[in-house]
This record gives structure tokens, sequence and C-alpha cells, in this order.
């Protein structure tokens, strides 16, 4: 029997509809996550299901004390979901953009992220926080920015950035039973993107990468969406006689340094794939990372492929300019031989 | 209100804690025991003792910079706070998060906080487990003058009445957000009179009455816990020290702090009250002035005597493996 397919969102929605299931605990909330509340004619049914239709159906199955809309006020919630979660609820907060989060970064740097250090252990706080990242959808640039490396500097938080519609489900899930904030960004270009889920509910350990394919000759690590741009990269390289291994980190914090060392110290070549601006990004920490604890291993330098230092544009030109893309990383990989 | 003479005792020997405890703290400070920076509530302890008066450990707290006496009222064992305060393993957050960030979550207070403004959401956050949980706690959220200009405010008082959570908001209107005076950074001379943009009672005070802290926030909280939603309580105080140890408060006008200490020390006022009406006799005060006094001793002996956390406590409760 051929594996069930499903798309990115449709991973996510079960993924919360089967924790939510086997724990009262999980409650959702956000703007419009069922959307019309209070609309008499809606009969407590949903009006949009999240801005994507992600939470689509939640709320017919778990009412609207689990699936609540929230007014735009990102503060308040998510410092709502923060004080649920240290009183012994594991919500789910969904903050639309992850543009957003500026609106409410206090909640998240010193509230979310410092309770439990601070209060020497004695909180917790089991929140998962979902937000839409990523370029390509011509929402210019409030709204298309990852940001995932901003909150992987900040202790406290765990980020998770998943490629396909099979690793967001067991990574969702993952988050959602883990006790730390975890920030979880679902990128806006991969929502309809088709592959196997199993039904059954199943996790994938924060802080493991996965090869996403095996080789020989050049390591390249890609994030979200920069993975599927890495593997078109590959099946390129590939033509041209050069073997390339791609590794997707899924979770940046925590961040699995030994799948990629132990890749570098098999193919000697580095390419680091990153849709976030140069500086403080990804790209720049695995280099230094590498850099620091792989040298021997390299047999030239690292390269990374990264957005510019420029907000992300919005004219299709100028975005299709800014973001990386598989001749780009092409291009490096080929600079290293 | 006819108070029973046990929660009489209860009430004097909490305040008398509390102001004990900060005026230590102000010795200690000044002799360099104790890192960092604090902040002194002395001055506003009918406050907190007055609607922690209303309370059992299961109820939450919100706090802010000033926390100490908050702390103190919801029942957190002041050795522990000492030892926090002296950056001590013994202290209640293992000497992890000092004076502005002290939390006792057995005692349902979910934290002092060094951000103006950073509880009320949080406050949201307690009062929206109860309500799902159907528990009946309440949550009190104690804010400044200072974060009455927050956002963050308008969006939980918002977020609290739409939804109904058995949260009480108060405002301690100390007259000041630091420096600057609260007839210079508020819209309006009563913070509760925003309580009607909410749609829930707005209630203002003589916050060093505790007889009129307890009567507003007994019915405040009764409304909470029987799903009436939020009330806004503005308690009008005074601080009799600076914001911070070490503010030369230039800017009170002269004389101004030992007036206040003069007529308007909450503790002296309930003394005064009591005593008029004699419920509670001076032999009585003195055994609690003396156990109070010697509870403090014996927490800054527990405190200094307390190791510093091991360097290896740096790494835990975080995630952290590089």
């Amino acid at each position: 029997m051929a594996e069930r397919q499903l798309n990115f969102g449709q991973a996510l929605n079960e993924a919360m509809r089967q924790e939510m299931r086997r724990d009262p605990k999980v409650i959702l909330l956000g703007e419009d996550v069922a959307g019309g509340a209070d609309v008499d004619h809606l009969h407590g049914d949903e009006a949009w299901g999240g801005v994507l239709g992600v939470t689509k159906g939640l709320v017919k199955e778990f009412g609207r004390d689990r699936i609540i809309d929230t007014p735009i006020s990102e503060s308040g919630f998510i410092g709502a979901a923060v004080g649920a979660a240290v009183t012994g609820m594991r919500p789910i907060a969904e903050m639309m953009f992850v543009g957003f989060m500026g609106v409410c970064f206090d909640q998240l740097l010193n509230q979310g992220a410092k309770l439990r250090y601070m209060f020497g252990g004695k909180a917790k706080v089991p929140l998962v926080i979902r937000t839409i990242c990523g370029g390509g959808y011509r929402a210019a640039a409030q709204h298309s920015q990852v940001l995932y490396s901003l909150f992987t500097h900040i202790p406290g938080l765990k980020t998770v950035v998943p490629a396909t519609p099979y690793d967001a489900k067991g990574l969702l899930i993952s988050s959602i039973r883990d006790d730390d904030l975890v920030i979880f960004f679902e990128d806006i270009t991969l929502g309809a993107m088709k592959g196997p889920v199993p039904e059954e509910p199943y996790t994938i350990p924060l802080g493991k990468a996965d090869i996403k394919r095996p080789g020989s000759d050049v390591t390249i690590v890609a994030i979200g969406k920069m993975v599927h741009h890495a593997l078109k990269a590959a099946d390129e390289l590939q033509k041209q006689g050069k073997s390339a291994e791609v590794i997707d980190p899924r979770t940046l914090s925590p961040f699995d340094e030994e799948a990629v060392l132990e890749s570098v110290k098999k193919t000697g070549r580095l390419v680091v794939v990153d849709e976030s601006h140069p500086r403080c990004s990804m790209a720049a920490d695995i280099a230094a990372t590498v850099a620091d604890k792989g040298f021997d291993y390299l047999n030239g330098p690292i390269k990374t492929v990264t957005a510019p230092h420029t907000p992300v544009p919005f004219s299709p030109p100028l975005e299709d300019h800014y973001l990386p893309n598989p001749q780009k990383i092409t291009a490096a990989v080929l600079s290293l031989f | 209100m006819e108070l029973s003479k046990e929660k009489l005792l209860w009430m004097y020997e909490r305040m008398q804690l509390i102001r004990t405890f900060e005026n230590r703290v102000k010795v200690e400070f000044g002799k360099g025991k104790i890192p960092g920076f604090v902040h002194l509530y002395a001055g506003e302890e009918a406050i907190a003792v007055g609607i922690c008066a209303n309370l059992t450990d299961a109820d939450y707290m919100t706090s802010t910079h000033r926390g100490h006496g908050h702390c103190v009222a919801k029942g957190v064992e002041p050795r522990g706070m000492m030892a926090e305060l002296f950056g001590k393993a013994t202290g209640t957050c293992k000497g992890k998060g000092g004076s502005m960030h002290i939390a006792d979550m057995d005692k349902g207070m979910l934290g002092a906080n060094g951000i103006v403004g950073g509880g009320p959401p949080l406050a949201c956050g307690s009062g929206l487990t109860a309500k799902l949980n159907k528990t009946n706690q309440v949550t009190i959220c104690f804010f400044g003058d200072g974060a009455s200009e927050q956002g963050t405010l308008h969006e939980s008082l918002n977020l609290a009445s739409i939804w109904k959570l058995p949260i009480i908001f108060v405002a301690e209107n100390n007259g000041y957000a630091e420096s600057t005076p609260a007839h210079y950074h508020c819209s309006v001379e009563n913070i509760a009179d925003r309580a009607s943009a909410y749609n829930m009672p707005g209630v203002t005070l003589d916050g060093n009455d505790i007889f009129a802290v307890y009567e507003a926030s007994h019915e405040a909280v009764a409304r909470a816990r029987t799903g009436q939603g939020p009330t806004l309580l503005e308690c009008k105080t005074y601080r009799f020290n600076g914001h911070f140890e070490g503010d030369a408060q230039t800017y009170k006008i002269a004389a101004e702090n030992e007036k206040y200490q003069k007529e308007r020390d909450p503790i002296k006022l309930f003394r005064d009250n009591v005593l008029a009406r004699h419920l509670v006799s001076e032999a009585e005060f003195k055994a609690i002035d003396d156990r109070v006094a010697a509870q403090i001793d014996e927490g800054v002996k527990f405190a200094e005597e307390s190791p510093f956390p091991d360097v290896k406590e740096t790494y835990t409760d975080v995630y952290v493996n590089y």
C-alpha cells in the first residue's frame, strides 16, 4: 500500500489534534486560530482555522475552551501563554508571522525564556509558539523574515525549523511534550508541500539532524526550505560528478554538532545554506563551530550562502535576487573544487 | 467589616515583617553584603498584606521589581529571600534570581519581575489556567503607577475582561515612576478611572489604610472567585525610600519622606486604630515586634553563613550543551 501523503499544514494539524486528544492540558491560542469567536451564526464553528488554515477543524473537536481566539494583542496572549504554562497547562500559541514577535519580544526574551532559570528551576515553561516564517511569498519586509538565528541566540528558548511534512509532525509532537519554550518555525512556502506522514503519533527528538541525501565530496547544511534548494543543487552537482551530502539540522537549538562534524570529516568540504542575513546567522555560527572543532577535516574554506544584510524586498525580481537558490548553492560548492 | 483578632495580629505581624526585612536590607545593602539593585517596599505594606489577607497558598500572584513585600505577604520565607538577596545557594531561587526575580511556586508566587509591565500578561495566563481548570483560584496582579503607562497593561486588562478572568489588578500608585511624578506621566488623576474602558469595576482607595485595602480586595476576590471577572484596584501610597537604594531622591520636595513617615505610616496608622479600639494591647504588639526582629536577625545570619552556589549551577535549569 502506498504511504499516506499529507501536506505540511495537514501534518501540523494532525500533530496538534493527536496531542490534544492525548493530553487535556494542551490548549491552542492565537489570533484567528478558530476565527469568528462570538459570531452567533457560526454556532461556535470556526471562520478561518488559522490564517493559513493549519488549525482547521480543531475547534469543532475541542471547543472554544481549548481553541482560543485572541485579540490582536501579541504581548497579552504570548504572556498569557507563558503564565498558563508555568501554572500547569501546555499551551500552543500561534504567532501569525515571526515578524510580529517584535510586538511581544519582552514576553519571550525576559519572561518565557528566563523564568525557569531565574526561579532556580522551580518553574517550567512547556509552551510551543508556532509561527510562519520565510520569504518567497511576495509578502515584503515585515512578513517574510526567518529570524530563527535571533531566537537561537537566547538561552531558554529552543528553535525548530522543519523542512518536510514528516519532520513537521514528529517535531511538533516532541515540541509539545518538551518542558521548555519551543519556537516552531513554519516556512510559508512549504505549506502545500506533500510528503509521506504516518497516521499514528510519533516523535522526532529535538537535537537530531537528518541526512536528507548521503554524499561523499561536500557537506551542505541547509535549514528549512533551503533543504529543498540544497537537494536540487545536489542533483545538479551529481551531473557534474560531485557527490553532495545534504544535512538538515531540523532543530537549531539544540543543534546536532556531531552530525555536521561527522559529515565534514568524511567529505572535507562544507557549504552552509541559511535564509538569514549573514552576520550573526546560523550559517556564521555553524561555520564557526566547524572551524573550531573540525578544522583538521577541512580541505578548503567554509562557504556560506545566505540572504544579504537587507530587509526582504517586495518586488519579485528583487526578492528572487535576495533569496538563496539552487544556482547559488551549486556555485558555492563548485568554488571549493 | 469586623476582623477577628487572629487576623489583626496576622496583619500586624506580616506588615512588621516586611518593614523589618526592608529596613535590614537597606542596612545590609549599605554594608555591601547585597549585590546588584534593591527596590524597597517600606511604606506600602498595607497593600500587599491587606490583599493577601484574602488569599490562600493556592492563589497566584505576579509582582514587580519592588516585590519583597508581595513575597512576604504571600508567605514566602524571609530567610530564603534574604539568602537569595545575598546570592546564596540556600536562596529561594538558589541564588539565580536575586531581588528582582524571587519566586515561590509552592506559594503561588509567580515571581517578582525586573520588567515594568512584565507581569500583567503572565497574570492573564495563571488566570486562564484557573478558569480552564475551574479551580476558583484568583490571581493578584501587582503593578506600579509607572507600569500603568505600559501597553502590556492595556492588553492584559482587555484580555482579562473579555475572558472574565479571575484577576485582581492592583495599581500601587506611590506617586513616582522612578523619578517621574505620576501627575506628569499619567493622563488621569486616578488610574482606576481607566477601569471603565475595560468594562470592569475600578476602585481608588487609600493604600496606607489596611482596612480599606482589605475590604475592597475582599469584594474583588469574591467577584473573581465566583466567575464575575476582574477588578482594578488603585491603592494610593508612598514609598519611604528611593526608587532603588542609592537614589538621592532629588525629585522629592524637602522633608517629604519624613512627613509621610510621620503622618502616613501604614503600620503606625494600624496600631493607632487598633489600640484606640482596644482590640490588641501594647504588650501583644511588643511580642510580635520581638519575634519579627529575631526572625530577621536569624534570616541574615542564615544568609551570611550559607555558601555561594557552586559554579556548576550556572549550567543547570536551562537547556545547554555547549
